[in-house]
């Protein structure tokens, strides 16, 4: 009866709410079904270009109006996989040609019709496109890198790569911030030019990847030299460097691809030119070259509007618009020049990258390519550091490079597996009928019945939006993910994590290696978000404090930022030439330091950041518990004479525990998987030292040949690994959370 | 407690002054780079801009679409909408369960509380496909009720550990006086437990509200209407494959930070506040 009523008031107090709640939610997201949706992740001038030729399209196409979708670069991916076998995916979306063999694995893409105005473009572009025989997008630009100079410093662009470093070492002064040549030499996209130009390749003749070559070597060497002997590059060049030097005229040259054109400087006079030619070789700087175009989506529309669309985005006058208001370097070959109207750096700068574009190398679409990248920088950098001779960091990274690739494991029968399972599940119902049977129990049951009540919404909720996504995601584990197909191959993925299958114990890869990492990484923040956060916390709640809420606010400011932009700031704040923390050791008299080149001190720098996100948070929480602390205790312990450090040990600490307790577990929990700050500040550097179990994961997933198995094998080990935290919590800091009581 | 000495009065200050400035000069650097014109990022010890526009802003807020609806005040709404929503289902749901577990004995209890905690333990890497098969099974793809689901639930488990270490510091007395007065439950429950637990709800529902507010993967993922995102989608939409503009970028996390620090600024009156009432000693 009691209960009834209760669940009466329950009910009358949140279904009116739920209702309200319901109508607002559900209002206004009807779609019109008619159009074509296009998804695009285009910027600035690129977007605005192509938003107005949608406008026009759709004043002259009442019947197929085009809806342009912008998504965000980093949920793309993601999102064209998820939505697409659904039938929620777009018409069209325009993406890189890279991907064009997984979108065909996974069956993302349809072949176009190839129309007659196919012809008017450039021919490498539409083979960029195609795969055997068949058409699968609609080029609409190309990207690659060329060499940018500041004519203020270089009259003319350098024929040879002997006449770039001779003004380049005239012009270079590293004490004084100044380079002859800006580029990201430690990334291996920006290294290929090097690469291709010194005789280099990443592919034997069977197509298998090979970095360990003589010619690589040299390239690596190169490159060495030029940073760490000749010093005309800078060491640690980010993009971020490349173009502040270039804007405060501090570089003569650049390496970079068209998307550099909108950050430089209104004030630098600057000019664009194809790569030079290696004396050495006698061969061309050969950059990759990336076609951008349109891809016809599967389960999409039918009637070959969109098509036509697409069709319509590269004939001439549309093609015209995009490279003189997008300032694309458009693949539609009748485009030979600007018109006059366009300001001249943009019609310079046109015609050298598509003389580019006719020595660059169609970047290969095989699935191996984009396992190269990530071994390829890992010898690249581990050379200009200094800590390997180029021969030697290209064997390892050939071997880190067979590891990546693992070969496919054995599919297994599902028999024992279904068989296990089918036990498993008669031994639950066993003991759950066992349980209900017992004499107390339905007693206990009814006892617990307001109980049940209070607690079902959330139950239910949990079960049906985080255990079952959980159980489904999980059950990948048991599968191998090779080109677009999964094969069962029982627990195989883990039997080769956990023996280090395909790399050493103590190869920075190792499982064990990596949990070690986490388990310090998570130890040390925590302690760190913990004192400092119940420092501030103690400090701010004196009442004589006149200024409190005002350092209250500004103390949680780290929270309240999205954390992705702190961090980068972060990773900017310890560069090795100009970042803050260097310049700051430098006013005190200290050497700078290479944050990102030394386990030790690129920990510290992740450390460091996450330190600064995660103190507000605690002291947040430790600030609303302090509330239950009746003062008038601590004032009798004040009396009675005790010391301020006494009075927080023995009185005011085991009253925060209860409330904090639950905060530093499950912040320990949310810290061994803070994948953003390891990614974003250290991104795992030197070689992997610093990467942690969640986002080795992720690499397994989506930098690694999309392994998903593997990586799903690794997340299940994170959740078994955390258990056992539980469980271990439980036994030894439950009792003493019970005394403190 | 007494008044402190001057000396102890100084040194308190200095230091919660060095610490704000070494919480604020990271986030000076976002206002710098918000200020600036240029999309650049730049690197140097002074984090002081050298000219100030709000052009970025400017360029952040007035954005239309094709057919000229105003598709930052409504990404604005969404946000404030499905975070609103968030927080208040997350209240609705952790309040009662964190009530439950804090007082009642029932099977399934200890279980219960580690089945929370476990739930925070799922790595996110499995989790978006089949979340994604789920909604669309509901009908919530594209659907703002779908993401304030998605976010209580994220937010529930920890928001009830908080308030059940809350409640249980909160003494039986009181509620055992109410039962001899004839309360209901419920009414024990409403009209006396949850205005006690005040600043424990204040910090579950800022963590809540922060939850749904700032995720941009998901919503990315799950929205595919120009006029149902949230502005964090958006504002990732600056971060470029190739390169990124630092200017919008930064003005975007500017905005998008100032309701939390003001939300914060209004409820730390009961956060502080919260047991004046009184008859809570001991």
């Amino acid at each position: 009866m009691k209960s009834s009523a209760l669940l009466l008031q329950y009910v009358k107090r949140f279904v009116p709410a739920a209702i309200l709640a319901f109508c607002l939610l559900f209002s206004g997201l009807t779609k019109a079904s008619e159009s074509i949706t296009l998804w695009h992740s285009y910027r600035g001038d690129e977007a605005a270009a192509l938003v107005d030729l949608i406008r026009q399209w759709n004043e002259a196409h009442p019947e197929a109006q085009v809806e342009p979708l912008n998504i965000p670069f980093g949920a793309f991916g993601q999102k064209l996989s998820s939505a697409i076998p659904r039938g929620n995916g777009p018409d069209l979306f325009i993406a890189a040609h890279e991907r064009l063999g997984d979108y065909l694995r996974n069956q993302l893409i349809e072949p176009v019709p190839q129309k007659a105005n196919f012809d008017l473009l450039m021919p490498r572009c539409a083979d960029a496109m195609s795969s055997d025989g068949n058409v699968y997008g609609i080029p609409l630009a190309y990207k690659s890198l060329a060499l940018f100079y500041n004519k203020a410093l270089v009259s003319a662009p350098p024929a040879t790569f002997s006449e770039l470093l001779k003004h380049a070492k005239a012009f270079s002064n590293p004490s004084d911030g100044k380079f002859g040549l800006a580029y990201e030499a430690a990334s291996a996209y920006h290294h290929m030019p090097f690469l291709f130009g010194l005789g280099g390749s990443l592919f034997a003749p069977d197509e298998t990847p090979l970095l360990a070559t003589d010619a690589n070597a040299r390239s690596l060497a190169f490159v060495r030299d030029l940073v760490a002997h000749q010093h005309v590059v800078p060491e640690e060049s980010t993009g971020t460097l490349v173009t502040q030097l270039f804007n405060t005229g501090k570089a003569a040259y650049v390496i970079n691809g068209p998307w550099f054109l909108g950050e430089i400087s209104k004030d630098i006079d600057f000019a664009v030119a194809p790569l030079p030619v290696i004396d050495e070789t006698g061969k061309p700087m050969q950059p990759f070259l990336t076609v951008e175009g349109l891809f016809k989506a599967a389960n999409g529309r039918t009637d070959g509007m969109d098509v036509a669309f697409a069709y319509y985005l590269i004939d001439t006058p549309q093609a015209r618009h995009r490279a003189e208001k997008g300032h694309q370097n458009v693949a539609t070959l009748t485009i030979a020049g600007l018109s006059e109207t366009v300001a001249p750096v943009y019609r310079q700068s046109y015609a050298q990258f598509r003389k580019q574009a006719d020595t660059a190398i169609v970047t290969p679409t095989v699935a191996s390519m984009r396992m190269v990248w990530e071994p390829l920088a890992t010898a690249l950098r581990r050379v200009l550091r200094g800590a390997a001779e180029p021969e030697d960091a290209l064997k390892q990274s050939q071997t880190r490079l067979l590891a990546l690739m693992r070969p496919t494991p054995e599919p297994a029968s599902s028999i024992p597996y279904l068989i296990l399972l089918g036990g498993l599940l008669a031994l639950a119902i066993w003991w759950a009928r066992k349980a209900i049977k017992a004499p107390q129990f339905s007693q206990r049951l009814k006892k617990g019945k307001t109980a049940y009540i209070y607690v079902a919404p959330t139950a239910l909720a949990l079960t049906a939006l985080l255990f079952l996504p959980f159980v489904v995601g999980s059950a990948v584990s048991l599968f191998a993910h090779r080109g677009g197909e999964f094969t069962f191959v029982g627990l195989k993925n883990f039997w080769s994590i956990l023996t280090c299958a395909d790399y050493g114990f103590t190869d920075p890869l190792s499982f064990y290696v990596t949990l070690f990492v986490t388990v310090a990484w998570t130890a040390i923040n925590v302690v760190l978000h913990v004192g400092i956060g119940m420092a501030l916390a103690m400090l701010l709640r004196e009442p004589w404090l006149k200024l409190r809420s005002i350092y209250r606010v500004l103390l949680i400011v780290p929270w309240a930022v999205p954390n992705y932009i702190t961090a980068l700031i972060w990773k900017g704040m310890f560069n090795k030439q100009f970042g803050a923390i260097n310049a700051l050791l430098g006013l005190l008299g200290l050497e700078p330091v290479s944050w990102f080149s030394q386990f030790s001190t690129a920990f510290a720098a992740n450390i460091t950041t996450n330190t600064w996100l995660g103190f507000p948070f605690m002291m947040v929480v430790t600030l609303g518990a302090l509330q239950a602390i009746p003062k008038d205790l601590e004032e009798a312990a004040f009396v009675d004479g005790a010391t301020g450090w006494q009075r927080f040990r023995h009185v005011t600490l085991p009253l925060l525990k209860p409330a904090l307790l639950p905060a530093v577990i499950l912040g320990s929990v949310w810290t061994f998987n803070m994948f953003n700050i390891i990614y974003l500040v250290s991104g795992g550097e030197p070689d992997g030292a610093t990467e942690i179990l969640i986002s080795e994961s992720y690499k397994w997933a989506f930098e690694r040949n999309e392994q998903y198995g593997y990586a799903a094998a690794y997340a299940v080990l994170i959740f078994i690994v955390l258990l056992l935290f539980n469980a271990f919590n439980k036994r030894v800091l439950s009792p003493a959370a019970e005394e403190a009581k | 407690m007494k008044k402190p000495s001057t000396f102890k009065y100084i040194m308190v200050n200095i230091a919660l002054v060095l610490a704000v400035i070494i919480t604020l000069y990271p986030v000076l650097w976002v206002f710098k780079m918000a200020l600036t014109p240029a999309q650049g990022f730049s690197l140097s010890l002074n984090p002081i801009p050298d000219t100030v526009s709000l052009v970025n802003f400017t360029d952040v807020i007035f954005n239309y679409d094709l057919q000229g609806r105003w598709l930052f005040g409504r990404q604005l709404l969404n946000s404030v909408i499905i975070s609103g929503a968030t927080t208040l289902l997350g209240i609705a749901f952790a309040t009662t369960a964190a009530y439950a577990f804090s007082r009642f004995e029932f099977p399934g209890k200890h279980g219960g509380m580690s089945m929370l905690l476990i739930t925070q333990m799922f790595p996110g890497v499995v989790m978006a496909i089949p979340l994604y098969i789920l909604l669309d099974t509901l009908g919530l793809i594209n659907s703002l009720m779908g993401m304030v689901l998605i976010y209580s639930t994220t937010a529930v488990p920890f928001c009830v550990w908080m308030l059940k270490g809350y409640f249980d510091t909160i003494p039986r007395e009181i509620e055992e006086a109410a039962i001899m007065d004839g309360a209901s439950q419920w009414l024990i429950f409403y009209k006396i437990m949850l205005p006690l637990a005040r600043p424990a709800i204040v910090v579950t529902a800022l963590f809540s509200f922060m939850t749904a507010w700032n995720e941009f993967i998901l919503a990315a993922t799950f929205l595919s209407d120009e006029t149902s995102l949230t502005l964090p989608v958006v504002l990732q939409r600056y971060v470029g494959d190739y390169s990124t503009e630092w200017g919008h970028f930064a003005a975007g996390a500017i905005i998008v930070s100032v309701p939390v620090m003001a939300l914060f600024f209004a409820l730390q009156k009961h956060l502080i506040g919260g047991l004046t009432a009184g008859g809570v000693k001991g």
